[in-house]
């Protein structure tokens, strides 16, 4: 976060910093006092833009065409930094020649599989040095995937099991012409794919004008280089859409050519929403992912220990993921402890396996169609912070038994009396049959533990006072819950219970019966089982072995415990330090704070200058050392060369700073991994008034629909009826709320501060739809209606694209229908359909389409007809803008398993 | 006139006598102000904590006075924050004593029009109870080519973003071990 001002420049995109994380933007602020360029590229003008240099509004969706523009410009006027371009990345690495670009198949990539609407990664892979293409060109596990196929793969959400590095190849023997000449280099294929991305492009898609881009593309690129950097910012605004990894890795795509990953005041910052928002990825409360971003395992690919420890790593392959084997069997031994053996596989058959995405939408329509009996709700409000609230909140009154804890009476533990569905007649309260717990939670005051910031660092929180009446904190919730069930089972024989009976649940309480929190921490970070050392915490993730000598709950967060000491509660005070400040809190891996730190050297390892100084090659005490703790095996030098074919650690060079992807270089093409094409190109959201420009190929092809009749959309593009819902709409936070509003609508503070639910519309949209400042104004997407205050704020821009005028709505999403809450209104997430990024199963909520009339929204079942007359004005029906491939509506599958 | 009222307590005069050239301090303070001491200076303890909203993790210090939380300050030790805090960080002392905060247990039961109390320890009993049930009933041993499933499809959660490390461990722990997979938090909203 404080590297963020020793930035030289700072593009903004996809998040209002200075509101949504108005302390880090203090950094921003240092780095503008410094000299620093920091420019706004977002739909709104807001506290960020009047911040920063200059605000470039954006149509919401069209980022990927902006930085796709960035690139090409990079590449057109040779500014990329060649020396870390060609060392670091893997732009002089061959792609296979069966690889087909968007641009030849007019906006799909080869693999492409109508009937599944997904991809076989097959024809993306590295050509291969052994003469031809490998027997299995592309047949490289991601740490979860082994011998998958993309079809098989797209089953989960692969995407974000690579939170620590890159999925895994078979091998490291690839193919690389340093001229960067050859037609089959990735240099060459990204200038072809790029090529479109024209400044013209730009304006015609994105709104921006052919100035502004050049004022963008300089300041970005010539801030970058040897001697300064540049720095991304993001957040939701990029992450919530049918391709948000994609526009990530676009901007990933931008900071390796111009060499600034890995460097101070380089790379790509996400801010984060929530406090330990990290953690929970971290160590996951999550479908798909075991801690440390080991692969949850899938039927029919990882049957047996063998197939999945072969998916995880591959011990051929290069750097650190090699080693998954000890990460895996640590787990195990973490969890199943003396029952978990060599001969039994570590009790591997114990973990419950996938059989597609079951992720939390999926669950929800699991729910509605009766097949989920029990939730919880762990300080989470879905009922006004997930996309689709009807949805959310008819599936809830599907299930037998509900679990809320959380501090305040949440919407999603009251829809049942005073949802927005029993003022509309569609649930009644006496017909649902869900029974109902409301459990109150304890602080952050009243527990102790640490969360993760959005910047991988873990600080320790200590419990100042007792928690008022039943509340309890989650961990003696669920240590409670775990032994209860555990004697409830107790007698059982049943071979299904085994798991639960085996499974390692002893940890010290206070004389309230509270576990300690500390104890966990230590399980999480590992201990030695065996020998002298037995009982000792691991120091580091290198020390763990798959032999059942070492245990370890997630082997990322190994060391944070060394020595018996919380590092998380670490606290020299920052003023006693340098800006790193290594001895605050502890950031997972080994303590380190930027990423991949090895590339702020030169190949030989010099910084690349004076000015940009961060880690380098002390050759007289023969390691590596500087302001960080290196990214890289401490005493390996430079010039290092491993053995042809050697994998693991010892596989990487000296010179290979990306020490988690399976090459040791900074992918700007991704042969493996991502679901939907192993460059970011350009399609409209979901829903969208504008056609594609650049191709015939309208969305993403790979993304997750759902056709059903609670989830219809609005025609998109040059479609009949598109012009009924005519508007974009966006939603995001403000400072003074907290998401759906669980910790913020209840404190009269924060509620006073901010009371109202409303939408910002531009001068221009209300002078067209007759809306007036403070009054009201009802908001219709094909899926609900919703009222709001109107303010009209030249913040709103309205922009030329493809030579219409397009408005865009902004609403804030924090309020709900509710009667305990000391501020409650309609909820923007009701408008929002749900259809999801495949990498990663998130939804688009950044990007929508609605109309916007004056006056209040009708009541009662009058709602329903004015939603309903809509859609039958639009024509939508469950096939509209669910065509996963444009022009073909055969292509239409639900694809809610896969 | 007031007798203790004297020419040095004339304002011009009291502003001379405490430096206080532009009259905004100690020259003005009203008697009831300077009877005020802050609540950070009356606290019994201070403890070191950490903003409970947004990522980005400014620190806190918690003034305790006789078991009860009294105030949450920026923690200037912070190298991240210094200090700082943003309106919601600095009203987390509300989040924590506001009095619409639910401190009770309540069931509503199934077609029930309203809350009804319940002792902590009958509902966590009940909650045990049904996870057994519905793990039960909705048990899924192998898949239709007879794969090894192993889990419960009947039982779902979400939340995780705000809690702590420990807890989301325990949770993922426990649940994978009962075979119930759908859990998920706002890491994917
Ligand atoms: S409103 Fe409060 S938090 Fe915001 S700038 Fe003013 S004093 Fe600071
Ligand atoms: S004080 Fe504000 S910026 Fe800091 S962690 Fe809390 S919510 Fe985020």
């Amino acid at each position: 976060m404080q590297d963020l001002s020793n930035a030289d420049c700072i593009v903004i995109q996809g998040s209002n910093m200075a509101e949504c994380h108005p302390v880090a933007y203090q950094w921003v602020t240092e780095a503008r006092l410094k000299g620093a360029r920091v420019i706004h590229i977002d739909p709104r003008f807001t506290r960020t833009s009047a911040t920063a240099d200059k605000h470039i509004p954006i149509r919401a969706g069209s980022d990927v065409v902006l930085l796709g523009a960035l690139i090409k410009y990079i590449l057109d006027h040779e500014l990329y930094f060649k020396e870390y371009v060609v060392a670091y990345t893997n732009a002089a690495t061959m792609v296979s020649e069966e690889y087909r670009d968007t641009e030849d198949l007019d906006g799909l990539f080869s693999g492409y599989d109508d009937a599944k609407g997904s991809y076989s990664q097959q024809t993306w892979a590295y050509a291969s040095s052994d003469g031809e293409d490998d027997e299995t060109p592309g047949t490289i596990g991601g740490p979860a995937a082994g011998h998958e196929h993309g079809e098989a793969k797209s089953a989960r959400a692969a995407g974000d099991e690579h939170g620590s590095g890159g999925p895994a190849l078979e091998h490291a023997r690839v193919l690389r012409d340093e001229t960067l000449q050859d037609p089959n280099t990735v240099f060459q294929i990204l200038k072809r794919h790029y090529a479109r991305y024209t400044p013209e492009m730009v304006a015609d898609t994105c709104g921006i004008s052919v100035d502004d881009f050049e004022y963008l593309a300089r300041s970005v690129t010539e801030n970058s280089g040897r001697e300064r950097t540049t720095a991304f910012v993001y957040a939701v605004g990029w992450t919530q859409h049918t391709l948000g990894a994609q526009f990530i890795r676009t901007a990933a795509i931008v900071q390796l050519l111009l060499g600034n990953m890995g460097r101070p005041g380089g790379g790509i910052m996400a801010l984060r929403g929530h406090a330990s928002i990290q953690g929970s990825t971290d160590i996951p409360t999550l479908y798909n992912i075991l801690p440390g971003y080991l692969a949850m395992p899938v039927a029919g690919l990882h049957d047996t220990w063998d197939e999945y420890l072969a998916a995880i790593g591959n011990k051929e392959q290069k750097g650190f993921w090699a080693n998954a084997d000890t990460y895996a069997v640590s787990l195990l031994k973490a969890w199943w402890g003396k029952a978990a053996t060599a001969e039994n596989d570590w009790c591997f058959d114990y973990v419950p396996k996938l059989t597609g995405a079951h992720g939390t939408y999926q669950t929800t329509m699991a729910m509605l169609d009766d097949q989920v009996e029990g939730y919880f709700l762990l300080g989470q409000n879905p009922a006004v912070g997930s996309a689709h609230g009807r949805m959310q909140r008819q599936a809830m009154s599907h299930l037998k038994w509900l679990v809320v804890r959380d501090f305040n009476m949440i919407e999603s533990a009251t829809f049942w009396k005073d949802g927005p569905e029993i003022a509309s007649g569609e649930l009644v309260t006496e017909d649902i049959q869900t029974e109902v717990f409301f459990l109150p939670a304890a602080a952050h005051t009243e527990k102790s533990g640490s969360f993760t910031q959005t910047q991988r660092m873990l600080q320790w929180h200590h419990q100042a006072v007792q928690p008022p009446g039943d509340c309890q904190s989650e961990l003696q919730f669920f240590y409670e819950l775990g032994r209860r069930v555990r004697e409830l089972l107790a007698d059982s024989t049943d071979e299904r219970d085994r798991p639960l009976l085996d499974l390692t649940w002893d940890y010290p309480t206070d004389e309230h019966g509270d576990p300690d929190a500390e104890a966990v921490l230590a399980e999480i970070n590992g201990r030695h089982l065996t020998g002298d050392q037995a009982g000792r915490p691991l120091s580091a993730y290198t020390e763990m072995k798959a032999d059942g000598s070492t245990d370890g709950g997630c082997w990322i967060y190994t060391g944070v415990y060394a020595g018996s000491v919380n590092h998380a509660a670490d606290r020299k005070p920052g003023r006693e330090q340098d800006l790193t400040a290594l001895d605050w809190g502890w950031a997972w891996p080994a303590n380190r704070r930027i990423l991949y730190n090895r590339a702020s050297a030169d190949p030989e390892g010099n910084p690349w200058s004076e000015r940009k100084r961060y880690v380098w090659w002390d050759a007289e005490q023969g390691k590596w050392t500087g302001h960080d703790v290196p990214d890289f095996v401490p005493d390996k030098a430079p010039s290092y060369r491993p053995e042809p074919g050697t994998g693991g650690p010892a596989g990487l060079a000296g010179d290979d700073p990306f020490v988690m992807q399976a090459d040791g270089k900074g992918w700007l093409f991704a042969p493996k991994g991502m679901l939907d094409g192993p460059l970011p190109t350009h399609y409209e959201p979901q829903e969208s008034p504008v056609q594609n420009p650049l191709y015939t190929q309208q969305s993403n092809p790979a993304r997750k629909v759902f056709p059903r009749k609670d989830n219809l959309w609005s025609p998109s593009g040059d479609s009949p009826g598109a012009d009924v819902y005519p508007y974009v709409f966006t939603t995001y936070r403000l400072t003074e709320h907290h998401t759906a509003g669980g910790m913020s609508r209840w404190l009269p503070y924060l509620s006073e501060l901010q009371p109202e639910f409303f939408c910002e519309v531009s001068p221009e949209l209300a002078a067209e739809r007759g809306l007036e400042n403070g009054g009201w104004a009802t908001i219709v997407s094909a899926r609900a209606a919703i009222e709001a205050r109107v303010m009209v704020t030249e913040r709103m821009t309205p922009l030329t694209v493809t030579g219409r005028t397009i408005h865009q709505v902004g609403l804030p999403y924090h309020w709900g229908v509710g009667t305990n809450a000391v501020v409650s209104g309609d909820a923007a997430n009701d408008l929002l359909g749900v259809a999801l990024d495949p990498n990663v199963q998130i939804q688009e909520s950044k990007a929508g389409s609605c109309d916007i009339v004056p006056g209040r929204r009708p009541a009662g079942e009058e709602l329903l007809r004015l939603v309903a007359e809509y859609q039958s004005r639009a024509g939508s029906t469950v096939m509209t803008s669910n065509e996963l491939r444009t022009g073909h509506p055969e292509s239409t599958p639900d694809t809610r398993e896969g | 006139m007031d007798p203790k009222k004297t020419f040095l307590s004339w304002p011009v005069v009291r502003q001379v006598r405490s430096g206080d050239f532009l009259g905004r301090g100690p020259s003005v303070t009203s008697a009831h102000t300077r009877e005020l001491a802050p609540r950070t200076a009356t606290a019994d303890k201070v403890v070191q904590s950490v903003c409970p909203y947004c990522a980005v993790g400014c620190g806190q210090r918690v003034f305790v006075k006789d078991g009860r939380v009294v105030q949450i300050e920026g923690d200037p030790d912070s190298p991240v924050s210094r200090g700082r805090l943003c309106p919601k960080g600095s009203a987390s002392e509300q989040l924590v004593n506001n009095p619409g905060r639910q401190r009770k247990a309540l069931y509503r039961r199934p077609g029930g029009t309203d809350w009804e109390p319940i002792e902590l320890s009958t509902a966590v009993e009940m909650v045990a109870q049904r996870f057994v049930e519905s793990r039960r009933r909705t048990w899924q041993d192998r898949d239709e080519h007879g794969r090894p499933l192993r889990r419960t499809m009947g039982i779902a959660s979400l939340g995780g973003a705000t809690l702590d490390n420990e807890e989301n461990y325990l949770i993922k722990k426990l649940f994978t071990a009962a075979g119930a997979i759908q859990i998920e938090n706002q890491a994917r909203i």
